[in-house]
């Protein structure tokens, strides 16, 4: 141990040694955040929340499916992903929950982010180890986040291995990988929330104050936002006599303010992701749909249509980790 | 010897309209251990941040161990070791996984932190509250766990912002006797701030006493400066003696 200690006191190349040392760094921090996450009694009931409410919607599935569909049809409509989108009206499906929910775990994981470290006296402690600054925000997004990947993958699993035991049909590759891509979906729409929430841990001292401004958002948009859209939607509505070009600028108009909300484009984009029969999201005229032969898209297709949803997902989520960061670089940390 | 480790020549540091720090020069020689002394909202906790690239000066010049703290903090925090004023630890862990937590931040290999965390929980007094969680420990003892964590990067300078504050007297002397003994031991510079005269005169060789984000120097080794009218003038009118 001692050579150990020598060579990596006198290694003569100061920059390899030193950028190692962040990386080791790096992942401490990570690592120090994710058993926080885990052992957070939190962040349990929130899992419990999340997983509660997996077990009700696929027990719904499963049950919708053993009795409504024909054993024949099985093959060619995407048995598997049905799992994911049944419902029978007693419980939302699995992507309907995951979109009401998935907000309220990315809040309680970023929440308190910045502001616990500065009131527990702990962030200027670790400023003042040769970190640079941002590694504290990063390390603790990307803790956040592999916490949420583990999640919603693991979560996915069990789905398709219940699916399994209940159904005994497997899931075709092709399905696999539209679960794979609808659970990779959920973890950006939560690292969305995610980072509204830590920009949130930036501003406010307070992490109520924070949790509140966070949940604030989230209620608007779920419930305040579809509400004023509507309002909007009504004034603007042309008469039924109105000329074509007008009613379809009024449809075009419609799918576009309503992607204003990220709950949508996750719903969009997950619905489509999950049920292959679905070929299009905005408004479609007449010559548009002749010749086509209705049938279920191939995956990458699929993925073609939410391309545009998924890149607005991802860039309302930069755009909130920029802030964040940004602001947290300019701040001065003082002690407590 | 006479070599200074820390530099500081005209620095400037305004919140707004207010001058928090008012054109300071100062200079800090190795090995020595120096105080800051003056009342709360000198300025001397902005001096310390600036120092350790902590906050942006609006004015002025520093440098610590030969670096420029706007140009590259991150060298100057491996160097120099920073005790916030009223420090804090993670609840949930132990004092020693605290230490290997801070150990781990500044890149030391897990081994080498492993025996170096005991061997300061055992200098700094708290060997048998190594596997305490830090919830439970005192304002001393966090204290005191605060300067094992700041003396486990091996620092050229140690800079303590009101370490007493909160401390019992007996505790005081036995901290103010760690801090001497590791200047004397180690050869370690002290940056110490304080608002008692008493602590301050018991272990500093100089003295930068505060007012209004000015400072005014005084060597301690001159027994006819008498440093209590100083203090009162400076002070306007005198401080409340806590002490």
């Amino acid at each position: 141990m001692n050579c150990i200690i020598v060579f990596l006191k006198e290694d003569p190349k100061m920059k390899i040694k030193n950028t190692d040392k962040l990386r080791y760094a790096f992942r401490a921090i990570v690592f120090k955040e994710m058993g926080d996450h885990f052992r957070n009694k939190r962040m349990l009931i929130l899992f419990g929340i999340i997983l509660l409410t997996c077990i009700g919607s696929l027990y719904t599935a499963i049950s919708g499916l053993k009795n409504a569909t024909p054993a024949e049809e099985t093959e060619s409509s995407f048995f598997f992903l049905k799992l994911f989108t049944l419902s029978d009206g007693t419980l939302p499906a699995y992507f309907v929950f995951i979109s009401f929910l998935g907000p309220l775990l990315g809040i309680g994981l970023g929440f308190d982010t910045i502001n616990s470290e500065q009131n527990k006296g702990t962030l200027s402690r670790m400023l003042a180890q040769p970190i640079p600054r941002d590694y504290v925000l990063n390390a603790k997004f990307t803790a956040a986040l592999l916490v949420i990947a583990i999640l919603f993958f693991s979560l996915s699993f069990l789905v398709i291995g219940a699916g399994l035991i209940a159904l005994s049909i497997p899931p075709t590759a092709e399905e696999f990988m539209r679960i794979m891509c609808f659970t990779f979906v959920s973890v950006i729409y939560v690292a969305l929330w995610l980072n509204l929430s830590v920009y949130f841990s930036v501003c406010f001292r307070q992490p109520t104050t924070a949790a509140l401004a966070g949940i604030a958002v989230w209620l608007f948009f779920t419930v305040f936002a579809p509400l004023l859209i509507n309002l909007i939607l009504k004034t603007l509505e042309p008469s039924p006599y109105a000329p074509p070009y007008s009613q379809y600028a009024f449809q075009q108009f419609q799918f576009a303010i309503i992607q204003l909300i990220p709950n949508e484009l996750y719903s969009q984009a997950t619905s489509t992701l999950l049920m292959p029969t679905i070929r299009n999201l905005g408004p479609l005229t007449i010559e548009q749909i002749q010749g086509a032969i209705p049938g279920p898209l191939p995956l990458g297709q699929s993925i073609l249509i939410v391309w545009p949803q998924l890149t607005g997902m991802i860039a309302v989520t930069m755009a909130c980790f920029i802030l964040s960061y940004l602001r947290f670089m300019r701040k001065e940390i003082r002690s407590r | 010897m006479h070599t200074s480790i820390i530099e500081v020549s005209s620095l400037t540091k305004l919140y707004g309209n207010f001058t928090a720090v008012d054109s300071l020069s100062l200079s800090i020689e190795k090995g020595e251990v120096f105080g800051l002394l003056g009342p709360n909202g000198a300025g001397k906790s902005t001096t310390i941040l600036m120092l350790m690239g902590l906050t942006e000066p609006t004015a002025g010049n520093i440098r610590v161990c030969g670096l420029d703290p706007v140009r590259n903090p991150i060298e100057i925090k491996r160097k120099v070791g920073y005790l916030p004023e009223d420090v804090g630890f993670y609840d949930d862990l132990t004092g020693l996984e605290n230490l290997r937590y801070t150990a781990r931040l500044n890149g030391i290999p897990e081994l080498e932190a492993n025996t170096k965390a005991h061997k300061l929980l055992y200098d700094v007094g708290l060997e048998e509250h190594i596997n305490k969680k830090t919830g439970q420990y005192s304002r001393g003892m966090r204290q005191r766990l605060g300067l094992a964590d700041v003396l486990i990067k091996d620092p050229e300078v140690i800079i303590l912002d009101e370490p007493t504050l909160g401390i019992d007297p007996a505790g005081i002397r036995e901290f103010l006797d760690l801090i001497i003994r590791l200047s004397k031991d180690e050869g370690i510079t002290v940056v110490f701030s304080s608002h008692h005269l008493q602590q301050v005169q018991q272990v500093c060789d100089r003295v930068g006493i505060f007012s209004k984000g000015k400072m005014h120097l005084c060597s301690l080794s001159e027994k006819d400066i008498n440093l209590d009218e100083l203090y009162y003038r400076f002070f306007e009118g005198g401080p409340k003696n806590e002490n």
